[in-house]
């Protein structure tokens, strides 16, 4: 009965996505989106079930659909692994997914395409299933590859920009570069185990070399960095912010990025064996947290500093791997997913109630006309910016504990100054949208309003988790999200580090401190004194042009990457027309010199053979034509030369063989 | 006394090559289909002269099918130029470029 | 001499179609023409009988005029595909033809005698029978190219085709008259004898077998001897292109890897080099040179000369030194995987273009696909399917395909050809999901906002309901045909 639970959660939302997809223009696009709301909506009372089930009995569970790939020892199934680690992951998805479909239905009403957008949001959500249920990597695979295709539909939703279409292949073209190591790694952990499920090869993983551990969990960490937008890899996400508000938040916020964060937590048996690709997960992740704090700090668009900040946390859930503390990884997660998606969607609401206007400059004194926005805007930022005890602090301060206890200082550091800037964009944000002047366009001034109750009812739900969420893991290190994930996201063979009480208070204290004065600082420049900002910015110019341009790193990799393939084109374009032009001519020449020659010995020699015979005149008259090489030719030839070229080749194959 | 089998081999080698190169180098398309068919003639030369060899009916057998399919082939590519024919009011394959890159 | 009835009954579905084929021939001038589509369900109904047939004596392993023909599970495997791809062109021509304006029965009778021709190839144990199979699939295919005797184009794809074939079979054929001369017969297990006898580094086997793999290479469109393939696929009616770029790529793949396997099994090392090399050269080529295309057709062209270098994978990994047996096996049940997986993806997207073609819209250009999913959205979202099948994308069969070979590679110690792999399918990618952003993230143009008429009937249907089944179906469910490729290669082992 529970097997057939479980099967039932990703076979919801895929049954929304036949119906719609198929017979979507058949009924109206109401209906078509109260299907996507409700399956998925079925799905979360599943994964409610499952959740009741797995805290009553606590055993790991795999359920197997059907054998997907059988042949020789390549043996695959369609099978989910319910453990309390996907069990997490399961609520997260359809738990915010559900409340950002809710939304959506208010938030793209009367919108060109509102059934296909359903369409793909429950594609979507069957492939991030996938990935957290399967129990194998190459269901975790399936999953991978069916969030990105999805992004890339979503990214382009607006096709009639045509940065959209620019920002969709972005995304994918990066991605694709993250998959490609994410299957080798799959490929290589086939050839060690024979076998690609998660249990058969965590338990045989010590017969492992320690070179192999680390070849695997460096590719596995190329395609975590990609899908979850780590440096160097990062700069798909803010383009991304091109797509549909809604899609932003559900995916590329609260649970597509983070799917390379419970990637590595699945396996982290693989990366506590290569200790050198776990710690450059953890500077990946302090550098990216540090790195794209400070690029938020000065971005204008309200999507883009989201964008940024998003980078940045996840940046937070590596540095967590890092170090070791995959549950408070976990745990970051679940509480960023439900900041996070109450950011954007709010975000959303601000935009929609300014009539699509999306640069901050252009809002200010908002909060008397959108109070519930306000309200709830107000509640993710303090989350967000770690003020106790709101969701980000309890979950961000253990991190940041955990760098510190394990003697990593440099990240402690890292996290630190990038928690400052955090709660210093973000408040930066607050103020702007919300407080001083209004800098509304005057033309949409009277416009404003606040969004129906479609819209405000999941972000109040979503505000309530963002403040009582961090307390799944209060106290800190025995709260019950503890308890719960410890049998599958503890470290193996790591030495425990008792914390006293003295430094846990110390830290924390030390986490507050910091997050007050980012908001401190936040008020100083942008409510107390509107113009010390822009003093600011005006002293050092060179710095904030640098922050502004996002550090120039779009130019660098232009320059690094597209522009040497452009000029490489061109000089191929330019040996393409100079040299094989001339040799093409040239080896043209020759064949009509043949071609001549042997029409010279057809016309002296042949002709007067075959003027006797009769027929031989219409054969010189119709070979005596324009001497140009023809394309026929060049096939012909082709499989000549490709014939002397193999057998040449074979020849050097062989020969070196039998030296060798 | 015999001719020995090389010999066989290098005429028919001989023919073969002429037959490619005026693939190759020719440009009436007629003249190209005659140089196939002396590419399969070369092999009909080796297929006898290796019957004949090595005492065995096989490749002679093999001869009769291979030019009777020789047969089919040019009464194919004869309707086929009569065709292009009509259309180009030419046999020169360098006036076929509509196809290209 | 009789010929004994045995022999007779092993080659039936042989039989059939050839008389099919013929009966078609003599009716049609007496047919009226608005009965020419009993014609066409004559010979699907041939088909039918020989899948049955063909399928009810899968397990058996006969030969059959002394050994001229065997009829095993290889030879069985490839037939059931080979009648699946022809039932479906016939399908789809019964509807494009009269769009063309070229609805002649005639060529239901070509296709079903290409047809056998292509059975004669999987079937033949003797390079005889072989050489007359690829001769009888080849001379209707010429035909076939130039069916729109009308159109320069058409004609012209039809003499480059023919031009280049009977060139490329030529060399053939001179390899073939090598090989006897070598081994005293044309059967494939004498030859293996004599060149297990003669040894690795025998020159006239060496030369024989290299003249032949250059036939075989033209037939498969393998780099460098694929230079006719975007040309011909572009210039021939669309539903001709399906039958070659699947039909006949089957054929001659299935007639590859017998005659590489048991005649030159004895010398893997002497036919693997270049083969990688031909190999590795194709997946270069085709994914990069696809990039650039703007016809769509051409670019499947390209992606079909790509995918001939995925298969081709499969067969270096059989040679590779060292695999044996069950490994062995794989890759040559990977290579018929492939194919058959590949069939179904290529035929539905070159069906979408077939039927595009309505109204005077051509439906080959990339320019005609901009905006379909507004004009037509089950069209751009059936094309959305097969190009993400064609770039290897889960949960489509592309992907299962794809996987099992570089599974395969893997297992033989060829890690670094699965990268190779992997690195062109990341660029293959690019040119697929271009078709998808033309459909779906560009406005159509005023012009093409009038209603987008299909020439959706019945039987086109029933062909892209075909294709769809597979590339799901075969994505969710492959096991079925995992096992029973795993098991037409056991002679392989």
């Amino acid at each position: 009965m529970s097997d057939l639970l479980v099967i039932l959660i990703p076979v919801f939302p895929l049954l929304a996505v036949l119906l719609n997809g198929l017979l979507g223009h058949r009924y109206s696009p109401a209906l078509a989106g109260q299907i996507g709301c409700g399956s998925v909506g079925l799905s979360f009372l599943c994964s409610l079930v499952v959740l009741g089930e797995m805290v009553s009995t606590g055993t790991t569970r795999e359920v197997i659909a059907y054998t997907w790939i059988f042949g020789g020892d390549l043996n695959v199934n369609l099978g989910f692994l319910i453990d309390p680690l996907t069990t997490v992951m399961l609520l997260v998805v359809t738990g915010v997914g559900f409340l950002i479909h809710v939304y959506s239905v208010g938030y793209m009403h009367g919108e060109e395409g509102y059934t296909r957008f359903f369409t793909y949001m429950n594609l979507f959500t069957v492939s991030m299933l996938l990935l957290v249920m399967g129990n194998n990597y190459l269901v975790l695979f399936i999953g991978w590859e069916g969030v990105g295709l999805c992004s890339y539909l979503l990214i382009g939703y607006y096709f009639d920009r045509i940065s959209a279409a620019k920002a969709a292949t972005k995304a994918f073209v990066v991605n694709r570069i993250g998959d490609a190591g994410f299957l080798l790694a799959i490929f290589l952990v086939f050839v060690n185990f024979k076998s690609l499920d998660y249990t058969i090869v965590f338990s045989q993983v010590d017969q492992l070399s320690t070179e192999m551990a680390t070849a695997i969990a460096f590719c596995l960490l190329i395609g975590a960095i990609g899908k979850s937008a780590q440096i160097p890899l990062y700069i798909w996400l803010p383009d991304a912010m091109e797509g549909p508000t809604p899609v932003s938040a559900l995916i590329h916020a609260a649970t597509m990025v983070t799917a390379g964060v419970y990637m590595v937590v699945r396996n982290h048996v693989l990366f506590d064996m290569a200790p050198v690709a776990l710690i450059t997960v953890g500077w990946i992740g302090g550098v990216t947290a540090l790195f794209a704090a400070t690029i938020g700090l000065v971005q204008n668009d309200i999507k883009r500093v989201l964008a940024y900040s998003t980078v940045s946390q996840l940046g937070y859930m590596f540095l967590a791997c890092g170090v070791g503390a995959y549950i408070a990884a976990i745990f970051h997660l679940v509480t960023h997913a439900f900041f996070k998606a109450l950011l954007f969607l709010s975000a959303g609401s601000v935009i929609h109630a300014v009539g699509g206007e999306q640069d901050i400059r252009k809002m200010g004194g908002l909060w008397s006309k959108i109070p519930r926005t306000h309200g709830v805007f107000l509640v993710g930022t303090l989350a967000i910016a770690g003020i106790p005890p709101l969701a980000g602090f309890w979950s961000k301060d253990e991190i940041m504990a955990h760098a510190f206890v394990n003697g990593e200082y440099g990240l402690y550091l890292m996290a630190a100054i990038g928690a400052l800037l955090t709660a210093f964009y973000m408040f930066r944000l607050t103020y702007l949208i919300f407080y001083g002047q209004s800098r509304v366009d005057p033309k949409v001034e009277h416009h404003i309003h606040e969004s129906p109750p479609m819209m405000t009812v999941p972000l109040i739900v979503l505000a309530f988790l963002a403040i009582v969420g961090g307390f799944l893991g209060v106290p800190p290190e025995h709260g019950w999200i503890h308890g719960f994930l410890a049998g599958v996201a503890t470290p193996a063979g790591a030495e425990v580090h008792e914390v006293s009480f003295g430094l846990l208070v110390g830290l924390m204290g030390i986490a507050i401190l910091i997050a007050v004065s980012g908001w401190g600082v936040a008020h100083y420049l942008y409510s107390a004194r509107p113009r010390a900002a822009e003093d600011w910015a005006a002293r050092a110019p060179g710095a904030y042009g640098t922050l502004l341009n996002k550090y120039y790193v779009d130019e660098l990799y232009d320059w690094m990457f597209v522009e040497p393939c452009k000029r490489l084109g061109r000089i191929w374009d330019w040996v393409d027309s100079n040299i094989i032009d001339r040799m093409v001519r040239a080896v043209g020449r020759m064949v009509d010199l043949g071609s001549a020659g042997s029409t010279w010995f057809e016309k002296h020699v042949i002709y007067g053979a075959a003027n006797v015979i009769g027929f031989g005149n219409h054969l010189v008259a119709w070979s005596w034509r324009k001497l140009q090489s023809g394309m026929v030719h060049h096939y012909a030839a082709m499989i000549v030369v490709g014939l002397f070229l193999l057998v040449h080749f074979l020849l050097i194959w062989l020969t070196g063989k039998s030296v060798l | 006394m015999t001719v020995p089998i090389t010999h066989y081999m290098i005429l028919s080698g001989l023919v073969f090559l002429i037959g490619v190169v005026g693939v190759l180098i020719r440009r009436n398309i007629i003249i190209i289909l005659l140089s196939i068919e002396l590419m399969l003639n070369a092999t009909n030369i080796n297929f006898v002269a290796f019957s004949s060899y090595l005492g065995n009916v096989a490749g002679q057998v093999f001869v009769f099918f291979a030019l009777t399919v020789a047969a089919a082939e040019v009464a194919v590519g004869l309707a086929i130029i009569i065709a292009l024919y009509r259309h180009h009011s030419s046999i020169n394959v360098d006036d076929f470029q509509l196809l290209k890159w | 001499m009789t010929i004994p009835l045995a022999d007779l009954v092993t080659i039936l579905p042989e039989m059939i179609v050839v008389f099919a084929a013929c009966v078609l021939l003599v009716l049609d001038p007496i047919t009226p023409p608005s009965k020419k589509d009993w014609l066409a369900w004559m010979s699907l109904g041939a088909l039918v009988v020989c899948f049955f047939i063909t399928g009810a004596t899968m397990n058996d392993r006969v030969f059959a005029f002394s050994d001229l023909v065997v009829v095993d599970a290889y030879a069985s495997f490839w037939k059931l595909l080979l009648y699946l791809v022809s039932g479906l062109t016939i399908l789809l021509s019964m509807t494009y033809l009269k769009e063309e304006g070229i609805d002649l029965a005639e060529f239901y009778g070509l296709i079903l005698l290409s047809l056998t021709g292509m059975m004669v190839m999987v079937s033949g144990a003797d390079l005889l029978v072989i050489y007359l199979g690829i001769e009888l699939m080849s001379i209707p295919l010429y035909i076939m190219a130039g069916f729109k005797r009308f159109e320069a184009r058409s004609i012209e794809a039809s003499a480059k085709y023919f031009i280049l074939g009977s060139f490329s079979s030529g060399i053939l054929l001179y390899g073939i008259s090598l090989l006897y001369g070598a081994a005293g017969s044309t059967r494939l297990a004498d030859i293996a004898v004599a060149v297990d006898a003669r040894g690795l580094e025998d020159p006239l086997v060496l030369i024989a077998m290299m003249l032949l793999i250059v036939g075989f290479g033209f037939k498969v469109a393998a780099v460098p001897f694929h230079m006719w393939t975007p040309d011909v696929y572009q210039g021939a009616p669309t539903s001709v292109t399906i039958f070659m770029a699947v039909a006949s790529k089957a054929a001659s793949f299935g007639a590859f890897l017998r005659v590489l396997l048991e005649a030159f099994g004895g010398v893997k090392p002497n036919w693997n080099g270049p083969i990688l090399v031909i190999c590795i050269g194709t997946l270069v080529l085709g994914n990069i040179v696809a990039v650039v295309q703007t016809n769509i057709k051409r670019m499947l062209a390209y992606s079909s000369i790509a995918h001939a270098g995925y298969a081709l994978v499969g067969l270096v990994v059989v040679g590779w030194a060292g695999t044996e047996g069950a490994v062995a096996s794989r890759g040559v049940s990977s290579v018929m995987l492939y194919l058959a997986i590949y069939s179904f993806m290529t035929l539905g997207a070159f069906s979408i273009v077939a039927i595009l073609r309505r109204g005077g819209l051509e439906g080959e250009e990339l320019e005609d696909f901009t905006g379909l999913s507004k004009r037509h959205k089950g069209a751009a979202f059936l094309m959305l399917l097969f190009m993400v099948s064609l770039a290897g994308i889960p949960p489509t069969a592309g992907f299962i395909a794809k996987l099992y070979l570089f599974m395969a590679a893997v297992d033989a110690g060829l890690a670094w050809l699965a990268v190779v792999g992997l690195v062109f399918a990341a660029v293959s990618a690019f040119f697929y999901l271009r078709v998808v952003m033309v459909m779906y993230m560009r406005e159509p143009s005023a012009t093409q906002e009038i209603e987008t008429r299909l020439a959706l009937t019945p039987t086109t249907t029933v062909v892209l309901a075909c294709a769809v089944a597979g590339v799901v179906l075969l994505g969710i469910y492959p096991s079925p045909l995992i096992s029973v490729t795993t098991f037409a290669a056991i002679p392989f082992r």
